[in-house]
């Protein structure tokens, strides 16, 4: 009834061609976006921005950039957290070299870093793909890893071996380090996220994103077509890893505060974020909205929500039930529906188009 | 100096003995490729899976070599499951969602494996099992080598176990239905073997093998979920050796083993130490753009 698009008539075709072609999904878009930047902030208590929105505008980060070379271009990668490290890492020695460049700024060139690191790796990517592109990602993440802990110049030598967030003012606001208010990291979090969610999506709708596909559909094909597969490929491998580079210092700076950081950047996190990938909607944008959703919340309502539900569960239990409902999870969706939440989001919204006729 | 060991010498064994350890992981994995095109992800937590069980149940009070044979049923149970939940409703898919999907199978395995027996590491029940225990000092060019008993029983229970694997596939019905499903799923259909069967008895077999790799695996340091992570060394082998090749899964344990050992230790304080977590990924690599399908691997062909 309210979401219907009678009357909308389209009298170009970029207009028939648009992102969101309905008003109503425009408007929907616009109330989200009002809801983040307005509500949460005001409304939103300390713990709930803290654990549940930064790590899940992060992950989302770091899911659209996976999504993007798994989804899009078919390439599995299994380094991904490797590559989130990276770019910690770069933004660390960046802002202790230049401590008076803005930290936006930092954490987006060390996005750079991560990229080139990314397509490095990804030059095997031509002569192997599927399983052996797989390890030669792992062979990415271990080494990366190793390098956190063993090479002192990456974190700048300190005695504790892991990188210390320095406070870092904009507009004479702290926004990292010890003494940043929760809604201020969660600002600068939301306004990344957006603007490269946005820069993503021009992407993939374009003739990058175009080329992605027909490469991930049948690259023998598209190459007779005409495409650069190595173009096309390390391309991926770039923007991914920009993603994901971003997503790290995004992770350590804004959310973490320093730490474990060698720690954090183990292949559990690759995983899971592959795990984001495939629930959310392999190639899809809000897929991985959904999928960093659904994965980053689910231990957080496992540990605090069942117990408040008055179920009574210790934490290890918890955190084992996590595991075996998050395998339980990745088997049912690729069984029953291979596009993840994404599809379930598209069908709901055909339901309702066409409601209260099913047909 | 007589009496220092020969370091050498020294390296190059414990390198073949993990070889042949890496090699019994890889060939849990080149099972279930060559016989159903999955590439299972989960092999090595099926090895850890299989260990704590086996563990688990000793605790329990069973006595030891029933708590081998129990264990063979739980994998057996395992592979009927794996088969009914996971296989039958994905056949047909393209390979990388199989794929996928054995990543859900791992941590659904580490989930029920830590709630049913704990996170925390294990004795491995080796001296149950009649499994030697010690070393024996051995003179080999001009220094002495230490062998462990242990690294020694690996070593023979490995061959023997591929060697009899070798005849089941080559000499049995099974065997040659399993070949014949590796060829073609469709084609082994329209003759009359039963998919549903075959994939269960692969499974079966590679969780035979995750079990004797586990026990291995567990004589030599405890049995925990860490053993997932030295599991991810199987697959730079299987490139090495190639994904359809029980030799090249051995000939390529060996090579990965013995390079990691000696690289760690010649060239591993050079730049810091702990070049083994990589050094093996780097070696497939490095060959892998020579020859993308591994030494003993069908070449990849590929039609529009």
């Amino acid at each position: 009834m309210f979401y219907r698009e009678a009357g909308q008539f389209k009298s170009t075709y970029q207009a028939d061609m648009a992102v969101f072609p309905i008003r109503q999904d425009r408007i929907g878009l616009a109330i989200i976006l009002a809801i983040a930047f307005v509500v949460i902030p005001y409304f939103g208590d300390d713990f709930f921005i803290t654990s549940v929105m930064i790590p899940f505008l992060v992950f989302s980060l770091a899911a659209i950039g996976l999504n993007i070379l798994t989804g899009y271009t078919g390439l599995i990668s299994l380094g991904t957290a490797a590559f989130m490290g990276v770019g910690a890492y770069a933004c660390y020695k960046l802002t202790t070299m230049f401590p008076n460049v803005n930290i936006i700024v930092l954490i987006l060139a060390s996005g750079l870093f991560s990229a080139a690191i990314g397509v490095l790796f990804g030059l095997p990517s031509l002569r192997i793909k599927g399983f052996y592109l797989a390890v030669a990602t792992l062979a990415a993440q271990f080494f990366l890893q190793w390098a956190f802990v063993r090479v002192p110049w990456l974190f700048n030598y300190n005695a504790s071996g892991a990188i210390e967030v320095p406070q870092r003012l904009l507009f004479g606001i702290p926004v990292t380090g010890a003494s940043a208010a929760p809604e201020t990291r969660y600002f600068v979090c939301l306004v990344l996220v957006v603007g490269l969610t946005w820069f993503a999506s021009n992407l993939v709708h374009g003739k990058i994103g175009r080329s992605w596909m027909a490469v991930r559909d049948m690259d023998i094909a598209a190459e007779l077509m005409g495409i650069k597969l190595l173009n096309a490929k390390l391309l991926a491998f770039a923007v991914s890893s920009f993603y994901a580079g971003v997503a790290g210092a995004m992770m350590i700076f804004l959310w973490y505060g320093g730490g474990e950081a060698a720690d954090v950047f183990g292949i559990r996190l690759s995983f899971n974020i592959l795990f984001m990938v495939i629930i959310g909607g392999l190639g899809s944008l809000i897929g991985s909205f959904f999928g960093a959703a659904f994965l980053s919340i689910l231990p957080t309502a496992m540990k605090f929500g069942l117990p408040a539900l008055g179920v009574p569960m210790a934490g290890a239990t918890a955190e084992h039930v996590t595991f075996m409902l998050i395998g339980g999870l990745i088997i049912l969706f690729l069984i029953v529906e291979p596009h993840g939440l994404a599809r379930l989001w598209q069908i709901g919204k055909q339901k309702l188009r066409t409601w209260p006729f099913p047909y | 100096m007589a009496s220092a060991p020969d370091l050498l010498a020294q390296t190059v064994w414990e390198g073949l003995v993990s070889g042949v350890l890496y090699a019994l992981i890889a060939l849990g994995f080149v099972l279930i490729f060559k016989a159903s095109g999955v590439f299972n992800f989960a092999q090595g937590i099926m090895v850890v899976f299989a260990a704590l069980t086996l563990v688990g149940l000793y605790e329990k009070g069973v006595p030891a070599f029933l708590a081998v044979i129990l264990t063979l049923g739980v994998m057996f149970v395992l592979a009927v499951a794996i088969e009914r939940v996971v296989l039958r409703p994905l056949v047909n898919q393209p390979d990388i969602i199989l794929f996928m999907a054995t990543f859900g199978i791992t941590y659904f395995l580490i989930g029920l494996g830590e709630s049913v027996f704990g996170g925390n590491p294990k004795q491995m029940i080796a001296e149950q099992l009649y499994l030697p225990k010690g070393a024996i000092d051995l003179k080999i060019l001009g220094g002495l080598v230490s062998l462990q008993k242990i690294d020694i029983a690996a070593a023979v229970i490995a061959s023997v176990m591929i060697a009899a694997l070798a005849l089941f596939f080559q000499y049995t019905r099974i065997g040659r239905a399993l070949r014949a499903v590796a060829d073609s799923h469709k084609a082994a259909l329209s003759v009359g073997i039963s998919l549903n069967q075959i994939w269960v008895i692969v499974w079966f077999t590679a969780g035979i093998v995750a079990l004797i790799t586990g026990i291995m695996w567990g004589a030599r340091s405890d049995v925990s979920f860490a053993l997932e992570i030295v599991a991810l060394k199987a697959l730079p082998v299987l490139i090495l050796g190639g994904f359809t090749s029980i030799p090249g899964a051995i000939i390529g344990g060996l090579i990965i083993g013995i390079g990691e050992k000696m690289g760690e230790f010649y060239w591993g304080p050079l730049i810091g130490g702990g070049i083994e977590s990589w050094l093996a990924y780097f070696i497939a690599l490095g060959f892998l753009l020579f020859r993308p399908q591994g030494l003993f691997g069908d070449k990849i062909i590929e039609r529009i």
